[in-house]
């Protein structure tokens, strides 16, 4: 069942957040930062856009997700919990020996993950090769790849981009999670890209560029990039690191870093509390 | 051994992969601008709607290829093993062997016999790095028929495969009634004075040795491991207990390839000197490749003089 309904989707959103403070807290480590910037539009994708259905995990005539950005496991986890894929309780095993939730997504360990990702820049060309498979099955699979903002300091990006454009690949929607901060501060100060639509644009791709955040703009995106035919989509979508958890908001410092007790319970409050407000 | 009639490993994939491309539609082949050189032309004439040229671009090759395999493809993907093994070993590592994906590597101009080229393209590293893998069957076949054989086996594999292949030209070794199995060695001959474990490019050299020290009446048996890993460890302990010495040689730096695996097998179930022949520890240099064989000491002379020694 697909809900468009925004009111709806921004409570799940909240829950997926709550997720991504359970699984990092009781982890004592992971990324909130860039789970919680992303939080979002992966709801809306499972949600609203991606044909799937949690009791069959392996359709082979399902859309795909591949969480290029593969430290935003909290995310991933958290809304394939909310969908009904495990146990929302699992999120606490989060990082723990024995455990199926690794640090970074496997696919052959929690159902619902499309693909093993965790080292940067590789899961789009994963993405390319399965948007490729579903052209030449005529499956009529949708691919979908969130990739982060830093991430595209990669140079296999560039050469993945490549071979989506030159194969027409209008089956593959790639969301920019365009948060503005990596590891050692700002991507254009680290890595030095800018310009993103421009970029983005010169190598062939549709570019949309939106809220990451505002849930209205999400769907149109998505619609929109549905519509595109002959060329693969870049949704670029401007989102705030940490988003919905104000101390943690533009703070770099909350790019690997769980939160203690103290910082649990605030933000737990905190998300409670926005979920009354909608 | 025909010696007369040579083909090169990367020339027999070629023309087994495009037959195989008619017999199951799932067979796609990725290539990275090197397809006339690895021979995946053949297959991109006959198939181009199942060849998928990535341009020089090889980490985006092994992930896309890790892509399509999650849809029941069975993409072989191939370029020089330097860019495979090399460039491409962390997308090989993360997006392939994890995930134990169903992807076949096919990693031609292997060893000091590219030649000319020199040491920037001439890998000694590859089989180190790949069996090393968990997930990952690594293979390095020495003949035409083998590696036809190896072409089709691989495709009934469900996980990931590296399969060495070279450049050079080298003798065709086994008939159509041989037979092969994935793991198991072949042994050829039954001497006793000592036992020379080959692999790839080096097996035609060991034969060359074995014929020309029979006439001196020194038998040597030769054992040609087409399976590098899982390697045949009843095969390489049996010729440890029946002959007198075990020399292993191999077209790659003698750290971590055959020579080591030989070793590893061996110290653990029935220790035995092993005398490894193979690149000692150095990058290649430009040359003919025959001659080379000979600079290196890889070549069937060096093995006779080992023997003599």
């Amino acid at each position: 069942m697909k809900i468009t309904n925004v009111e709806a989707l921004n409570k799940i959103a909240i829950n997926v957040r709550k997720g991504i403070i359970e699984a990092t807290y009781n982890a004592k480590s992971g990324h909130p930062g860039g789970s919680l910037s992303c939080a979002d539009i992966l709801t809306v994708l499972y949600f609203s856009q991606m044909n799937i259905d949690p009791d069959k995990p392996n359709d082979p005539n399902r859309d795909r997700l591949v969480l290029s950005k593969g430290h935003a496991s909290p995310a991933l986890y958290s809304v394939l919990a909310e969908k009904g894929y495990f146990d929302k309780e699992l999120l606490k095993t989060f990082r723990k020996v024995g455990s199926n939730l690794q640090g970074h997504p496997d696919m052959n360990k929690v159902p619902g993950v499309d693909m093993t990702t965790g080292s940067l820049g590789q899961g789009l060309s994963a993405a390319v090769g399965m948007a490729l498979a579903s052209k030449i099955n005529k499956a009529g699979c949708k691919v979908y790849c969130l990739v982060g903002d830093g991430e595209i300091e990669e140079g296999q990006i560039w050469e993945a981009i490549n071979s989506a454009t030159k194969n027409k690949l209008d089956n593959l929607c790639i969301i920019l999670d365009n948060n503005n901060l990596q590891i050692d501060g700002e991507i254009n100060k680290v890595g030095g890209i800018n310009n993103l639509t421009d970029r983005f644009s010169s190598f062939g791709l549709n570019v949309i560029n939106t809220d990451g955040h505002n849930i209205d703009s999400l769907l149109d995106a998505f619609e929109t990039a549905k519509r595109t035919k002959e060329k693969p989509t870049i949704i670029i979508a401007k989102t705030i690191k940490g988003k919905g958890v104000s101390f943690m908001e533009n703070q770099v410092g909350w790019h690997g870093k769980a939160p203690n007790e103290k910082e649990y319970n605030m933000a737990i409050e905190e998300l409670n509390n926005a979920i009354l407000q909608i | 051994m025909n010696i007369e009639k040579k083909i090169a490993t990367r020339q027999s994939y070629g023309e087994e992969l495009a037959k195989l491309g008619e017999e199951n539609e799932n067979i796609i082949v990725l290539d990275a601008d090197l397809s006339t050189a690895t021979k995946t032309e053949i297959f991109a004439k006959k198939f181009p709607e199942r060849f998928f040229n990535v341009g020089i671009a090889e980490q985006n090759l092994m992930g896309m290829a890790a892509g399509l395999s999650t849809f029941g493809k069975i993409p072989y993907a191939s370029t020089f093993a330097v860019f495979a093994a090399g460039r491409a070993y962390e997308q090989i590592r993360n997006s392939i062997a994890y995930p134990n994906l169903n992807v076949k590597i096919c990693a031609t101009h292997a060893g000091i016999t590219v030649g000319e080229d020199g040491a920037t393209h001439q890998m000694l590293e590859d089989l180190s790095l790949m069996r090393s893998l968990p997930n990952m069957t690594v293979m390095c076949t020495s003949d035409d028929l083998q590696t036809r054989w190896a072409v089709r086996e691989m495709a009934k594999v469900n996980g990931p495969v590296y399969i060495r292949l070279c450049r050079l030209a080298t003798p065709v070794i086994y008939n159509e009634n041989d037979k092969f199995e994935i793991g198991k060695g072949i042994q050829i001959g039954e001497g006793t004075d000592a036992t020379v474990i080959a692999t790839g490019v080096t097996v035609s050299e060991a034969l060359k040795a074995q014929e020309i020290l029979s006439k001196q009446g020194i038998n040597i048996r030769v054992i040609d491991i087409h399976t590098i890993k899982p390697i045949d460890k009843e095969l390489i302990i049996k010729c440890a207990k029946e002959t007198k010495r075990i020399i292993t040689i191999e077209d790659h730096n003698i750290i971590g390839g055959l020579g080591s695996s030989v070793c590893e097998v061996l110290s653990e179930n029935c220790p035995t000197k092993v005398e490894r022949m193979g690149i000692e520890d150095v990058f290649g240099r430009s040359g003919n490749a025959e001659e080379l064989l000979k600079y290196y000491k890889i070549d069937s002379s060096a093995i006779i003089n080992k023997i003599l020694q």
